[in-house]
């Protein structure tokens, strides 16, 4: 029973992180500038990552060690993809790119193409 | 058929992500997508069950080969010359390689085939036999340290010499002058960026206790010298990023690194010496121990040690070379 519990709870939250994965994808694709594009990419790294990772630390017949390396897993990915994506929005503030949407740069910054920054999230 | 599915997939990425790259012009780019499409072969390994290569191909190809390609990128330009090829020529000789290497692919055995000849001879002699003769539970690393470190160190003297060749072009002139606070110096040391500096403090430390972990552990599990060596030269890099080169460099001096990456490869060579003035053939591990085993396991703890100082001590190099360099011609404009 407890294993049945647990096998359907890690399958919904993979399939849930998974959705997130995609929807991730989808707003890499379709959202406009950059600094959007970094929203979009975020959702994967936390939620989709994330929920992806408890639902295999939940599968009944996952060892113990095999849990503690995906605890650690947990531990380092919301350090490190946060301080990715905020080194890389500043880093792209220095560069001078202005976000496409907000008070600061509708007019200016139209013409630059996005299409550079397509490999950098 | 779910893995027929996830192979095709995985191998219409690849072929989608090699054509990306040629197209490209934007060597950045390029380099990123080098990184992905050593981690999708990454994937794809594990999808074969090779789990060594998988790591390997995700630590050298993904992580630390990006890292010196954009080191190097800052010494040359962003784009790719505009005319620097002739398209006509160089489809000639790509189709005519890629006819020649379809012709080959006729003669080869199909995949997992079990009456190939590379399945009949040594490698069940390996897979059976193994746990008795070397006695640690990872075939990969008995096969890469004990049955073949022949070759092995064959790939640590290469890659001994690629540290030789970068230093011979760009270490030699001018590379102990220096400008002891260039603006370029400080540029690099990031001194606006608090968060990446306090996360990079934080995180530098269990980095290099993992590639400890997959030194050592590499008798049980995936790992072993080569993605220790990486992901030890990663922190360190990561170190010199964050925190500036001038840091770096007074924590790890040229000339110590220089020294270092030699005493590697003269590890691994002084295990296969030992080998032989005792009597058997070189990097015979059996030499190093009456018992058989704790020998097989000494050799290969020494051998995997020299491998990782080695590969640790040249990819450092390699960075500090490049970024030494940048910086020179960065300050030079």
């Amino acid at each position: 029973m407890m294993a049945e519990v647990l096998s359907l709870v890690s399958a919904v939250l993979i399939l849930a992180g998974c959705g997130c994965c995609l929807i991730g994808a989808l707003g890499m694709l379709r959202f406009p500038d950059f600094y959007t594009r970094m929203h979009a990419a975020g959702i994967t790294d936390t939620m989709g990552s994330g929920l992806l990772l408890i639902g295999l630390i939940l599968q009944p017949e996952s060892h113990w060690l095999v849990i503690a390396k995906l605890c650690f897993i947990l531990i380092f990915i919301p350090l490190t993809s946060p301080t990715a994506a905020h080194a890389l929005a500043k880093a792209a503030r220095k560069g001078g790119l202005a976000p496409l949407l907000g008070p600061q740069g509708s007019e200016r910054s139209r013409p630059s193409p996005p299409e550079q920054e397509e490999s950098n999230g | 058929m779910i893995e027929f599915v996830i192979n095709v997939v995985l191998l219409s990425f690849l072929v989608l992500l090699a054509l990306t790259i040629a197209r490209t012009k934007d060597l950045l780019s390029s380099v990123m997508l080098c990184g992905l499409y050593s981690l999708v072969s990454a994937v794809f390994f594990v999808t074969m069950d090779a789990v060594d290569v998988a790591f390997t191909e995700a630590a050298v190809g993904a992580g630390i080969s990006s890292l010196l390609m954009l080191a190097a990128m800052m010494v040359t330009s962003r784009y790719e010359k505009a005319n620097s090829i002739q398209p006509k020529a160089a489809l000639v000789v790509v189709f005519l390689t890629g006819v020649l290497l379809f012709y080959g692919l006729i003669d080869m055995p199909m995949f997992g085939d079990p009456n190939t000849p590379v399945q009949q001879q040594v490698s069940s002699h390996y897979i059976e036999e193994s746990m008795e003769e070397i006695g640690i539970p990872n075939m990969v690393t008995s096969v890469l340290a004990s049955y073949r470190s022949y070759d092995t160190f064959g790939e640590t003297v290469v890659i001994f010499t690629a540290g030789i060749g970068v230093l011979a072009l760009l270490g030699g002139r001018g590379a102990g002058i220096r400008k002891p606070s260039s603006p370029a110096a400080s540029r690099s040391a990031f001194p606006d960026h608090l968060i990446l500096r306090v996360i990079s403090k934080l995180l530098i430390p269990p980095i290099m206790l993992f590639a400890l972990y997959v030194q050592f552990h590499g008798d049980y599990g995936p790992g072993g010298g080569f993605q220790a060596g990486v992901i030890f030269a990663a922190a360190i890099a990561l170190y010199a990023m964050v925190f500036g080169f001038e840091r770096a460099r007074k924590r790890f001096p040229l000339p110590v690194i220089r020294f270092v990456s030699a005493v590697g490869v003269l590890l691994y060579g002084s295990v296969g010496m030992v080998s032989i003035l005792n009597g058997h053939a070189f990097l015979d591990y059996h030499a190093l121990s009456a018992n058989a085993l704790s020998g097989q396991h000494l050799g290969i703890f020494l051998v995997e040690l020299g491998v990782g100082i080695t590969v640790t001590s040249v990819m450092i190099l390699l960075f500090f070379t490049f970024s030494e360099r940048a910086m020179q011609s960065g300050g030079q404009e």
